[in-house]
């Protein structure tokens, strides 16, 4: 009976291979992680992919639109067998995803290989995706993890006046990525970077790195996220540490700041920056925050849309009014849709973004500081909205391709580049 | 006999028939057509089901068959195939060329995998030479140690391994005027492999040493009696079986186009037990269909649950259900029911089976 359920699913998937692709419908397959470490990002990505098509009505251009969705658990592995499946096996027109950095970039060069389909990045933040070797059919409407800090180094230097910090980040190439976009800034802004601590991804016991962290600075930048930050608060706070906080765009954001336990407290009024801020008084983000809430129960959420849900709401929306402005005209080798892609300027809830020559988004970054709300709930308020971030970071193109990629060591910081 | 007791007791399920040689026989006629379905396979199957069923079994099907010579035949559960593999996929990223030109060497493919496969079979061989003097459970926690502290280097070391982010665009190189990254090609390279792995295990099954390590299998201070070096035999199999997990290592990195600690972390560690297990440890076809389930499980699990009505987002389940119900109704895999079921219809005749060592 297994051996013939087993023949049954394996038949069955080889058989649809063969299926015929009708005209008036037009294939999105989601990469997305369901599995390991990033699986609720990957839940509030499916879900923004969700809303925005209960939106449209699953309709673009005249065509209906069908998804086919493939579980990934944040390796490049894992993205590259699910883009094998959902393009040469489900054969997609486009692909949406992925969410989290290594993916990304195997996806990017898996693009290369399959110039028929139109790609568009999910959530992932890896500089070199779209900053090295950029892939022709490859979109990236969500900025690098080195815009998102973007507006902040400023900010710290002359709103809050720290002018020394340390910095502690695990040692993987998002944290730096980071910490690339925060030296530029703070540095040429004056500030001082006066040592760096890296922890492996996954540190559970942070006791000695506390006991090592400096005094005499005015603050810590801190890159964690997930269950790491988590940690670091609550022992932090039981080792009874007082110094002033800087948050990563992961650092604070809600998978953290709804976590049980009173050590979060420290959290309140630490600064952060990244692509959105959950309180904004922006009608447009308000209407996205009520939209998502009202598309799902409490228990089947977050308290309001993470930056993975309204990265794929963003895509599919960017997909969606390119098939309507050239009524779902695939022809050509998608001549017109990318074209219509690249020309695109998405009003996004979380501000404009249009892309750059390298298909690479340039976006609004924001400021935040997490508040206590009446009831109790802590969220990242927006204080400064930074708009037309671009990958070049402030800098001419020449001086930014010099300083090069991020890594533990670089970029150093210096008062000018 | 109480070795014999602890090791079959500890290795294989005690009703599942230890593997002799003589039973790898390819007389079969379903063999004959299974060969040569996979020969014109490229005729009507599409570039994924060559590529990422096919290839992806036959790459996952030597690295569980390396495990499944040491388990099978030398009683030896090693946990460490994977990373042997996932130590030459390393290699050839870090002596060949990457997008990482930092630190990648860029030398010629030939040598670059040569290199690999010579490193990744030493590394074998050494944990071999480390596990070998422990039995049952301790092989598989000392194999599983080495396998993480691997993974975990890999993940933290920057200079050599490249963190995280490991090493993408690994090319398959184009010999002969033949672009091997393309779907038919790439095919016949992983089943070519994959029938020589085969072979090669079949043959070293029969041969004396084989014999003789299936001798240490079933009584191991009864061969050291009789003037067996029964350490330097199983470290020999060690040998063996890393070449085949290396080989399958520089396949798995082309395949992917890339190599990540997540490659060969402790999740695809314990798949390749699974794989092994759920196919039949008694002969060296079971880990190819053990692959072969596994592929399709992992591909369709999500279609299937949503064809049903069922939330996707539980594939996870379908998988586990999938393979626990194998192992439930045939503690020798696969291969076992296909024994039973073909002992029972076409060839009443012989006598049933008797459980343990023949």
């Amino acid at each position: 009976m297994i051996r013939t359920l087993l023949a049954a699913v394996a038949a069955g998937g080889i058989l649809a291979a063969g299926a015929a692709q009708a005209q008036d419908k037009i294939k999105i397959g989601v990469l997305a992680t369901l599995e390991g470490a990033l699986t609720t990002l990957g839940e509030d990505a499916i879900r923004g992919m969700q809303i925005a098509m209960k939106q449209a009505n699953a309709k673009a251009g005249g065509k209906t639109i069908e998804v086919v969705t493939f579980p990934t658990n944040a390796s490049p592995d894992s993205a590259i067998r699910g883009a094998r499946k959902l393009v040469e096996q489900d054969k997609v027109d486009i692909l949406v995803g992925p969410v989290s950095g290594s993916e990304g970039i195997a996806i990017r060069d898996y693009s290369k290989t399959q110039p028929q389909v139109t790609f568009l990045n999910g959530s992932s933040g890896a500089m070199e995706t779209t900053f090295v070797t950029p892939s022709e059919n490859f979109f990236r409407f969500n900025m690098d993890g080195a815009q998102w800090l973007a507006g902040l180094g400023k900010y710290l230097v002359e709103e809050k006046k720290y002018k020394k910090i340390a910095a502690l980040a695990e040692d993987y190439s998002f944290p730096y990525t980071q910490l690339f976009g925060l030296t530029l800034e703070y540095c040429q802004a004056g500030g001082q970077i006066v040592e760096k601590f890296w922890v492996p991804l996954g540190t559970k016991d942070f006791g000695s790195i506390i006991a090592k962290l400096p005094d005499d600075v005015d603050a810590i930048y801190l890159g964690l996220g997930g269950g790491d930050a988590v940690n670091f608060f609550n022992q932090y706070s039981q080792a009874g540490g007082k110094a002033k906080l800087i948050g990563g765009s992961i650092m604070v954001d809600q998978t953290v700041l709804s976590s049980k336990g009173a050590a979060k407290r420290l959290a309140i009024g630490v600064p952060s920056a990244g692509p959105q801020a959950d309180v904004w008084d922006d009608p447009k983000w308000q209407a996205w925050v009520k939209l998502y809430q009202e598309s799902f129960p409490p228990d089947k959420r977050f308290t309001s849309p993470s930056l993975t849900g309204t990265a794929y709401y963003n895509d599919f929306n960017a997909v969606f009014q390119v098939l309507n402005a050239i009524n779902g005209d695939l022809s050509d080798g998608h001549k017109k849709f990318r074209a219509g892609l690249a020309a695109l300027e998405l009003d996004a809830p979380n501000g404009k973004i249009k892309l750059d020559q390298n298909r690479q988004a340039i976006g609004t970054n924001f400021i935040t500081e997490v508040v206590e709300l009446p009831n109790g709930d802590l969220v990242n308020k927006a204080v400064k909205t930074i708009p037309n971030v671009s990958q070049m970071l402030g800098l001419d193109p020449a001086t930014r391709q010099k300083i090069g990629l991020p890594s533990r060591t670089n970029p150093e910081c210096k008062t000018s580049y | 006999m109480a070795v014999e007791a602890s090791r079959t007791s500890g290795i294989l399920p005690a009703s599942a028939p230890a593997p002799t040689a003589a039973s790898s026989l390819p007389r079969y006629p379903a063999l004959w057509l299974l060969a040569l379905f996979l020969l014109i396979l490229p005729a009507f199957g599409s570039d994924f089901v060559l590529i990422q069923l096919f290839g992806w079994t036959f790459i996952l099907g030597m690295i569980a068959l390396s495990l499944m010579f040491l388990g099978g035949y030398g009683g030896m559960v090693s946990l460490v195939q994977m990373t042997v593999a996932g130590c030459a996929g390393y290699m050839v990223a870090i002596f060949g060329t990457s997008a990482v030109a930092e630190i990648s060497l860029g030398w010629p493919w030939w040598l670059a995998v040569v290199v690999a496969i010579v490193i990744a079979t030493l590394f074998g061989t050494l944990s071999g030479a480390l596990s070998v003097r422990t039995e049952g459970i301790y092989t598989i926690m000392i194999t599983l140690a080495i396998a993480s502290a691997f993974f975990y280097f890999t993940l933290q070391n920057y200079s050599i391994f490249n963190g995280f982010s490991g090493f993408n665009a690994v090319r398959v190189p184009q010999v002969f005027g033949i672009d091997w990254r393309a779907a038919v090609p790439f095919y016949y390279l992983t089943l070519f492999w994959a029938v020589i792995a085969y072979l090669a295990v079949v043959y070293v099954s029969r041969s004396p040493f084989g014999l003789a390590l299936q001798g240490t299998r079933d009584n191991a201070r009864r061969m050291e009696a009789l003037g067996f070096n029964v350490t330097a035999h199983r470290i020999a199999a060690y040998a063996f079986a890393s070449v085949i997990a290396a080989v399958a290592g520089v396949l798995l990195v082309w395949h992917g186009g890339q190599i990540s600690p997540g490659t060969a972390g402790v999740g695809p560690v314990v798949d390749i037990l699974i794989i092994a297990v759920a196919g039949g440890m008694s002969r060296p076809i079971g880990p190819f269909i053990g692959a072969l389930i596994y592929v399709l499980l992992r591909t369709f699990a999500l279609d299937v649950m949503e064809a049903v009505g069922l939330d996707g987002k539980r594939f996870q389940l379908l998988v586990g259900v999938g393979f626990l119900l194998i192992v439930l109704f045939s503690p020798d895999g696969v291969l076992g029911l296909w024994q039973r079921w073909h002992r029972r219809f076409l060839a009443p005749a012989a006598p049933p089976a008797r459980g343990g060592v023949r």
